[in-house]
């Protein structure tokens, strides 16, 4: 294991597909044109020596230190911004080219502190590494003005210097160190798209600043770590390198934090995780990260993980830490107990989209195999589930038909009820960065989220619409369509079912479907909607990308299926830059719902009453399977209201923080005998729990996971499993103990058994992605190299389906009571129900849940930017404080639910999905009204949890 | 799961199909309980049809004999 150094081309990569032939140093080499010089000489193996080009940003020819020689040109031009011609012949090695390097580097050093033994960048500097490659042996200025030295000799303060930054909680800008080479202004700019930072000053004054000369943390920079990552010296530096050194060894591996599924090197000394940094192949990002990915990794070392196994007898009394042999038996004792009690449906199973593939697929398998029933579920019930349903229906399967370097070729982009720049921000950036070079926009959200406008990218169209009404909104983008002949007639007549088509073309020709008969239910203005139909029908190729702003609605699955419907009419389906791509929640939720986490459906997406799906896993497995769909997790809740389910192994989530009506999940759990938890926290369902098997990070193991693109990226393990085992162990333990009888020794065996099992994985083993590094399924004998995307020549069902998508109105209704619509979201710094992100230093930006509310209604209520206020709705009450904003409309309020002392879902109702049962976590009627802190219910559940997580010490 | 719940989700789903021709929306309605429903939950709407079935929409009655039975 060594240090990867990934080579710095020092100009990003053309893509023309001429190529140029020109001689380097009397080396022939050929590259694209509109290649540099710089890049091409790499290409050649020869690097010319540079400080202000690197390959993630534009040339910029600042620092003249890239200087050849050109045949035929005069003087030595920059070879970063020379692009190459047909027969060039450059030269990077002449006493003329020497000496001026050596001059430049001369400058550079007369106002750079010379501490490099004792400075965090010692070993992996770039300015170091220029003077070495240029032999500077001897600085000749005596520098009278510097930046860095903080008083002269006679004591007096310089004004040029200023002081360390350490405001950012995981890296410090010294600007003593700073050359100005702008890499971290350009990476802001090009890479994240954020435009924080600025060169202020001019000349010698010429300094990097964030913001309007404010300290990192005041300005509007996101922490990306792109700057700290472009940045050639020690100014911009992690603090994790200048606390423990650099690293000498890094792995390959992927961010289990959202769905764009970055990946990154982890980069370590001994087995201290010293820094991640994205990693330039990963085909999902790119070379690019967020807060989370680069940073927010302390939790896996947080003192609140629990190493060892625990159980108790109630769930009232302490917490007991015990043998894995004990815990495992308890255990299995209990649910074979419940089992012979009340039949074997009476215990089930939640797998995590936390986990990886081969975890889940063992979870789901348990369930089937061992306990035998199909009570499996997993949290993409209350996140994705409608997508599954819908894009199943329609398409014939449940995932995105695209990969994300599509973007790079759509013309109008339609974002609907998603967030990318707080959900999903390395997609978002690669989404803003094509916005910045003219594709249009069109977002349909209650909430001006950040993308309507942000600098650079302005939205076409924004349709406000009123929470609840996808559907008919959706629903009238078609009727514009199809009634003004926008829809594509060639395609529609070669790839979709005619009679379906001609049905959904007079459902949604009625008049009562167009804009204007909307418009007072929706709050949309007509002609807004009606010029957003036709920009995305005739604008050349258009992409959806939506989230759970889509899916958690009783009409949820509905929407989806009005959004697949869009994609058809138009014909921006099955080729680069359209398509229909729902943005992924959850590292792993397509892993977790393509490995047969539902109840009704084994992996693959096959329903479990064929009996030829249910024969392949019979025979490899030695069991028979039931043919009846299981429960799902509110079904599971309702029966253990009921007494008929009382036993559930619940691998990483936490269902009483993360989903609606918390009262009545906590009465569900409260019901069940044997609640286990495995996960890495006591989260908040363990306070329910009667076993805790203690889970491993995705540091610590093997496997793979699957994005929102299908790519199955590898997941590798970069130290030992601090709890002992892998989760995939644990589950085979627990397994066994219930005789099992299970073998697996490595990941890639559950691996090697999925690709057996289901013909969408069937070519994919650990060997293929060691060697493609990663791959989006399906990867099969048709397409053995994987499918960037779906549905070129046929929809996987054959031909596509049109639905009608009757627009019905949610019975969560606003009234005098409740007279606010309540949406919930989420926020770039924390993540989910926040067990990881609350666990480092990510608080800084979201230390608590805010209520965002219009200027308009605070004010008739009496409320303030900040004051404490009740949410009451009609299935409970709890007090958090407030944000006054007109990001979201009167009428509209707007709140995360990160925190568990806030416990947004006590508010949310049991309304959900008609297809899927999938939460309506977006609509809730509630009333706002002033408050002095926290409610009865918040102070008794919070004693309640600290009582619950009593841990008696082993004797 | 109580009763008027159990009602109103069987009910939402008649709400998706009703505007399909008549066999087709019994048809929808009958799969889609049959294929999502787990057994406990097609016998407590069956008992509930069989006690007179109130509150159900006309659909869903309709649709009942053609939903997969239960054992």
């Amino acid at each position: 294991m060594t240090l990867i150094k990934e080579t710095d081309f020092g100009t990003p990569a053309a893509t023309s597909e001429t190529m140029v032939t020109l001689t380097v140093d009397g080396f022939d080499v050929t590259v694209p044109q509109g290649t540099s010089v710089m890049r091409a000489s790499v290409e050649a193996g020869i690097k010319i020596p540079k400080l202000c080009a690197t390959d993630m940003v534009d040339a910029f020819g600042s620092c003249r230190l890239c200087l050849v020689e050109i045949e035929g040109r005069r003087g030595t031009p920059a070879s970063c911004t020379t692009p190459v011609e047909p027969g060039m012949v450059v030269r990077t090695q002449t006493g003329r080219l020497k000496d001026l390097r050596r001059g430049v580097m001369e400058l550079y050093i007369s106002d750079h502190p010379l501490d490099c033994l004792t400075c965090a960048a010692n070993g992996d500097c770039e300015l170091q590494d220029m003077a070495g490659a240029v032999g500077l042996r001897d600085v000749r200025y005596e520098a009278v003005d510097t930046h860095f030295r903080a008083k002269n000799t006679s004591g007096e303060a310089n004004p040029q210097w200023m002081a360390k930054d350490e405001s950012n909680p995981y890296f410090t800008y010294d600007p003593a160190k700073c050359i100005v080479c702008s890499r971290c202004v350009r990476a802001c700019e090009e890479v994240q798209g954020t435009f924080a930072l600025t060169i202020e000053g001019r000349g010698f004054d010429s300094r990097v600043s964030a913001g309007m000369h404010e300290d990192f943390l005041a300005s509007e920079c996101v922490s990306c770590g792109a700057c700290v990552q472009a940045c050639p010296t020690a100014t911009l530096q992690e603090k994790s390198v200048i606390e423990i050194g650099t690293p000498d060894r890094s792995v390959v591996t992927t961010c289990a934090y959202c769905g764009v599924g970055c990946s990154f090197k982890a980069e370590l000394r001994g087995d201290e995780l010293v820094r991640m940094v994205p990693y330039k192949d990963g085909k999902a990002n790119r070379g690019h990260s967020c807060v989370k990915g680069r940073f927010a990794y302390g939790y896996a070392s947080h003192k609140d993980r629990i190493l060892n196994p625990m159980i108790r007898e109630k769930i009232t009394d302490p917490w007991r830490e015990v043998s894995w042999e004990e815990a495992l038996s308890f255990a299995a004792t209990r649910l074979r107990a419940i089992q012979y009690e009340l039949g074997k449906d009476a215990i089930g199973v939640i797998t995590s989209s936390r986990c990886t593939n081969e975890e889940t697929y063992l979870v789901q398998k348990l369930t089937r195999a061992v306990f035998g029933n199909n009570n499996t579920d997993t949290c993409a019930r209350v996140c994705h589930s409608p997508t599954g349903y819908g894009l199943g229906q329609t398409f014939g399967t449940s995932a995105g038909t695209q990969d994300f370097d599509s973007v790079e070729q759509t013309d109008v982009v339609v974002v609907i009820g998603a967030n990318p720049t707080d959900g999903h921000p390395v997609f978002a950036s690669r989404l803003k960065k094509r916005l910045r070079q003219g594709a249009k926009l069109i977002v349909v959200d209650p909430r001006r989220i950040d993308l309507v406008k942000t600098p650079h990218v302005e939205a076409a169209h924004h349709l406000a619409l009123r929470p609840g009404t996808n559907v008919a909104v959706v629903t009238a983008l078609a009727h514009v369509i199809v009634t003004e002949g926008l829809f594509d007639e060639a395609f529609i007549r070669e790839r979709c079912d005619q009679d379906a088509f001609a049905d959904y073309a007079e459902f949604v020709s009625d008049e009562k479907h167009s804009p204007e008969a909307v418009e007072s239910l929706t709050g949309v203005p007509a002609q807004d909607l009606r010029e957003a139909a036709r920009l995305y029908a005739r604008g050349g190729n258009g992409a959806i990308y939506y989230g759970l702003g889509v899916t958690e609605h009783s009409q949820g699955s509905t929407t989806v299926i009005g959004i697949a419907n869009l994609a058809m009419l138009t014909g921006n389906i099955g080729r680069p830059g359209v398509g229909v791509n729902p943005l992924r929640g959850q590292n792993n939720v397509q892993g977790s719902c393509d490995m047969g986490s539902f109840p009704h459906e084994l992996p693959g997406y096959r329903h479990v009453n064929g009996q030829e799906v249910r024969d392949i896993f019979e025979s490899m497995w030695g069991v028979s399977i039931s043919d009846e769909p299981g429960l799902r997790i509110p079904n599971m809740l309702d029966a253990a209201v009921d007494g008929t389910f009382k036993g559930l192994y619940c691998q990483g989530e936490d269902i009483l923080q993360s989903d609606p009506d918390t009262k009545h999940v906590s009465a569900g759990l409260a019901a069940m005998d044997c609640v286990i938890v495995h996960d890495l926290f006591l989260n908040e369902t363990a306070n329910y729990a009667h076993v805790f098997l203690p889970g491993s990070t995705f540091l610590e193991k093997d496997g793979t996971f699957t994005n929102a693109e299908r790519r199955i990226n590898r997941v590798r393990k970069v130290m030992a499993p601090r709890n002992g085992y892998a989760d995939w162990e644990v589950t085979q333990m627990l397994a066994n103990a219930m005789g099992g009888n299970w073998s697996y020794t490595h990941p890639s065996q559950i691996m090697d058994e999925i690709a057996a099992t289901t013909p969408s994985f069937a070519n994919v083993s650990y060997a293929l992605l060691e060697e493609k590094g990663s791959v989006q399924w399906p990867c099969n004998d048709k397409t053995p190299d994987g499918s960037p995307v779906m549905h070129v020549d046929e929809f996987v069902r054959g031909k596509g389906r049109f639905i009608r998508t009757d627009y019905i109105a949610t019975d969560e209704k606003t009234g005098p009571r409740f007279p606010l619509l309540l949406t919930t979201g989420r926020i770039l710094s924390q993540y989910n129900v926040g067990a990881q992100t609350r666990r480092t230093g990510n608080v800084v930006w979201h230390a608590e849940d805010l209520l965002e509310i219009h200027p308009h209604d605070a004010e008739v209520r009496g409320v303030k930017d900040g004051d404490w206020i009740k949410l009451a709705s009609r299935s409970g009450e709890t007090a958090l404080r407030t944000k006054i904003t007109d990001k979201v409309s009167p009428g509209v309020v707007y709140t995360t639910f990160h925190h568990p002392t806030t416990q947004a879902n006590v508010i949310t109702t049991d309304y959900s999905d008609w297809a899927t049962n999938c939460p309506e976590y977006k609509v809730t009627a509630v009333q706002v009204m002033p408050s002095n802190g926290p409610t009865d219910w918040q102070e008794k559940y919070e004693e309640f949890s600290t009582l619950s997580r009593r841990i008696e010490a082993a004797e | 799961m109580s009763p008027e719940k159990l009602t109103y989700m069987a009910n939402q789903i008649a709400g998706f199909f009703r505007t399909r021709p008549r066999q087709e929306a019994i048809d929808g309605v009958a799969d889609h309980i049959s294929k999502f429903w787990a057994p406990r939950m097609r016998a407590q709407l069956f008992s509930m049809i069989e006690q007179g079935g109130a509150g159900f929409d006309p659909l869903v009655l309709d649709a009942a004999p053609s939903i997969r039975k239960v054992g």
